[in-house]
């Protein structure tokens, strides 16, 4: 791919000037050569955030290559491929972050594979995002990859999905052409269940519908893709008041005993002689001193007298911040505990039902002994069944006994442990968890659970049981 | 330390406070995980925010971890200076690996075009063997340079310290997978996700000090490679270099000898966001001579276990 771009102008005041605005991050996703980079390059250089010298090294590496050449022509690829084996294959292989900011806002952009074999990074880059932007090549409509990443998506409950339509142009910007393709596109978000999707027309290449709106696309009437970026809600769920949608939720990193070895002031160091804080990054929901919270293990009750924040005491926290939380009773609370919302914790339990993004070579087979890895608790597992697979051509599930990498299946696992299981769909952050290698330490895959099994009874030996200590 | 702005009423927290709250994350989880963290601490702006950010993580009580500085023999003495004030200001402790040991003993013999910034990774290494730590923080920002782009926030490393980028381990949601086998040890970069802007807005909301030179100030130079290098007994001018006296400042700060400056009248931290604002060239790009061997240098280096 080349294209000519003008070298002056590349930066602007306006981003500087503008107040500090928020964070938006968002991942780009599709087959191989439908023209990510390409349109990463597009969105980048439009937003003024390609450089001086970054421009002049890619243009330098694009001439050498044979782009362009005297028409200034450049490889937008060359911008985020930037590892040695990318470069000579001509593929992107790893998750490349980019930082670039409007005056609005400023992003995250995660520059994900499209190689089958790289499924995994595509994962990756979207347990993170705000927003995913699929590529398709308007020539070829929906492919396997394209079915495999949106089921990703929906899995994952990606909350803002775009599909780019890309390489209009090489279609001559005919509406019938893209309709087929949209029809196409719509008909497969339907069947994933994918509730909002927003379709754009554009040609990375030639900037049409990227940043600014196209004449050339006078059918289309909706936001450029950039304008889109500009405006979609960020990942923490918020209601119409402003207030989290999700149930407070805290695990516990680390407490907080500093036993007189204290920073502050010598005349406030007898005060916090007997400072305990619990400390973590807020996962879902908001906290104020005052409330009630329950904790697991154990089902304590107890109620919150402080919030600190390095020094600085809050009335309330909410996601995603990383607090101290200090209660009014002396509670058996350690790392991988949660502190919650006073009775939202659904009851503990040693069975789950999950799907898994299988993300490693080795195959899962049942009977395989696992770690699994909830917000900070670590239990040994057992996955006793593999219960069936997506088939990415009907988007059903068949059955399986096996899975292999990139595959993504329905297991059934079983924890040495009781833990307050969630249903993603309920929690996205306490419904995730990761698979782990107990020997290697790998990273095996990435699971989502779809259904707690069956509450452990009381007198059970609840709280029992070996926890690995990482 | 100042209260961080924050917007209770709508629930919305600003970007430098997400980038504060992941970083002050990140860092509590390998403390929690690990047994022996370090964080190299070099004296620059990038450490120095790590520093500040491990602070407030585990505010009242202290840093719960050592510093490591691998000096080159080539920094610049008011950073080295700086350095000494702020680690005993924290009451945390500090090693330093030298370089000018290993070229004293033979280990290791200074390079024909004089830059010992290569050199930096045998040293690091047995300092981390010796140490026995089994995490190192580090100041790295994904924005730095295309390599660093692709690396994950913990990087594991094997036993000669080599960053396989092939075979980075997924990083989902934000569970931080630890686990590694005797003889790894993981990299961990709390500020991945900071630009030179943020860090520079953060430094300005906190009010972190700096080394001086990272102002505008005057100091004698010479241009070589399209930048300013400082006239010191360690980067000497050619007979062909003429020397002048210009106002200039670090935007990077390294070894004298392969770090330059840049002409500059940004003498407060607000001038500083100012100038970077509307910069048209990356800081490693406009300061750094030891990126621009080739297209993938710093991939090479890290892969020979440089951070």
């Amino acid at each position: 791919m080349t294209l000519t771009i003008d070298t002056q102008n590349l930066a602007t005041e306006a981003v500087v000037s503008a107040p500090e605005g928020t964070l938006f991050r968002f991942a780009t996703a599709g087959s191989v050569d439908d023209g990510k980079s390409t349109l990463v390059g597009r969105l980048l250089h439009d937003s003024k955030a390609i450089l001086a010298d970054q421009l002049e090294a890619v243009t330098r590496t694009s001439t050498e290559r044979g782009f362009g050449g005297e028409s200034g022509g450049i490889d937008f690829a060359l911008l985020t491929d930037g590892l040695r084996a990318e470069r000579e294959q001509g593929i992107t292989i790893d998750v490349a972050y980019r930082y670039f900011a409007t005056p609005v806002r400023s992003f995250i952009l995660a520059d994900c594979p499209g190689h089958v074999q790289y499924t995994r990074n595509m994962v990756t880059g979207a347990t993170t995002a705000d927003a995913v932007i699929m590529l398709i090549d308007a020539r070829k409509g929906v492919l396997e990859q394209t079915r495999r990443h949106l089921s990703v998506v929906a899995l994952l409950r990606v909350p803002h999905v775009i599909v780019a339509v890309n390489k209009i142009d090489l279609l001559d910007y005919d509406e019938a052409a893209y309709r087929a393709v949209e029809a196409s596109v719509r008909l497969v978000t339907a069947e994933l269940g994918i509730a909002d999707v927003l379709v754009i027309p554009v040609s990375a290449l030639a900037g049409d519908n990227v940043v600014d709106r196209s004449e050339r696309t006078p059918w289309y009437d909706g936001p450029s893709l950039l304008e889109l970026l500009e405006t979609l809600t960020v990942i923490d769920d918020l209601d119409d008041s402003g207030r989290a949608t999700e149930a407070f939720r805290l695990p516990v990193q680390l407490v907080l005993r500093p036993q007189g070895a204290v920073v502050v002031a010598p005349e406030l160091a007898d005060s916090f002689r007997d400072y305990r804080a619990y400390a973590g990054q807020v996962a879902s929901g908001s906290i104020k001193v005052g409330d009630t919270v329950t904790v697991e293990p154990g089902g304590g009750t107890s109620t919150v007298t402080g919030i600190d924040f390095a020094g600085v005491a809050l009335d309330e926290a909410f996601a995603p911040q990383s607090i101290a939380l200090r209660l009014a009773d002396d509670l058996d609370i350690a790392r991988g505990a949660v502190i919650a919302a006073a009775d939202t914790l659904p009851p503990v339990t040693r069975t789950l039902e999950a799907d898994l993004f299988w993300l490693d070579p080795r195959p899962l087979a049942p009977g395989a002994r696992v770690l699994v890895k909830f917000g900070t608790t670590v239990v040994q597992a057992l996955v006793s069944a593999v219960t069936g697979r997506l088939d990415l051509t009907t988007l059903g599930v068949e059955p399986a006994t096996a899975l292999a990498v990139n595959d993504i299946g329905q297991a059934s696992i079983r924890l040495s442990r009781d833990l307050p299981v969630e249903r993603y769909t309920q929690n996205r952050r306490s419904g995730a968890f990761l698979v782990i290698h107990p020997q290697d330490g790998a990273t095996l895959a990435a699971g989502i659970v779809t259904a707690p099994g069956e509450p452990t009874r009381a007198g059970d030996g609840s709280g029992a049981g070996s926890e690995v200590s990482p | 330390m100042r209260a961080p702005p924050m917007t209770t009423a709508t629930h919305r927290l600003s970007e430098l406070d997400v980038l504060e709250s992941e970083a002050i994350h990140i860092i509590r989880e390998v403390v929690a995980e690990f047994e022996r963290p370090v964080l190299l601490f070099s004296g620059g702006k990038d450490s120095v925010v790590v520093l500040h950010l491990a602070a407030k993580a585990f505010w009242p009580g202290k840093i719960p971890f050592s510093l490591l500085h691998v000096d080159t023999g080539h920094n610049f003495p008011e950073v080295l200076e700086f350095r000494d004030k702020t680690v005993a200001a924290h009451g945390v402790r500090l090693v330093v690996a030298k370089v000018q040991d290993y070229i004293d003993d033979g280990r290791l013999a200074e390079r024909a075009d004089g830059t010992r910034n290569p050199l930096q990774t045998l040293p690091l290494l047995d300092a981390i063997a010796a140490g026995r730590h089994d995490a190192v923080f580090g100041g790295a920002r994904r924005d730095e340079d295309k390599a660093r782009a692709k690396e994950r926030i913990l990087s594991l490393r094997d036993e000669f310290g080599q960053w396989d980028p092939r075979n980075q381990r997924p990083e989902l949601w934000n569970l931080y997978n630890g686990r590694h086998t005797v003889g790894q040890h993981v990299r961990a970069f709390p500020i991945s996700n900071w630009t030179e802007l943020n860090v520079w807005r953060y430094i300005e909301r906190e009010n972190i000090e700096l080394p001086p030179l990272y102002y505008a100030h005057e100091r004698e130079v010479y241009r070589r490679d399209n930048m300013w290098r400082a006239v010191s007994p360690v980067s000497p001018a050619r007979a062909n270099e003429i020397i002048e006296l210009r106002t200039v400042r670090y935007r990077t700060v390294g070894d004298m000898s392969c770090t330059g400056a840049v002409d500059s009248a940004a003498a407060s931290v607000a001038d500083v966001v100012r100038e970077v604002g509307v910069s048209t060239i990356t800081e490693r790009g406009a300061t750094r001579a030891d990126d621009r061997i080739s297209e993938a240098a710093m991939e090479d280096r890290k892969k020979e276990g440089y951070f």
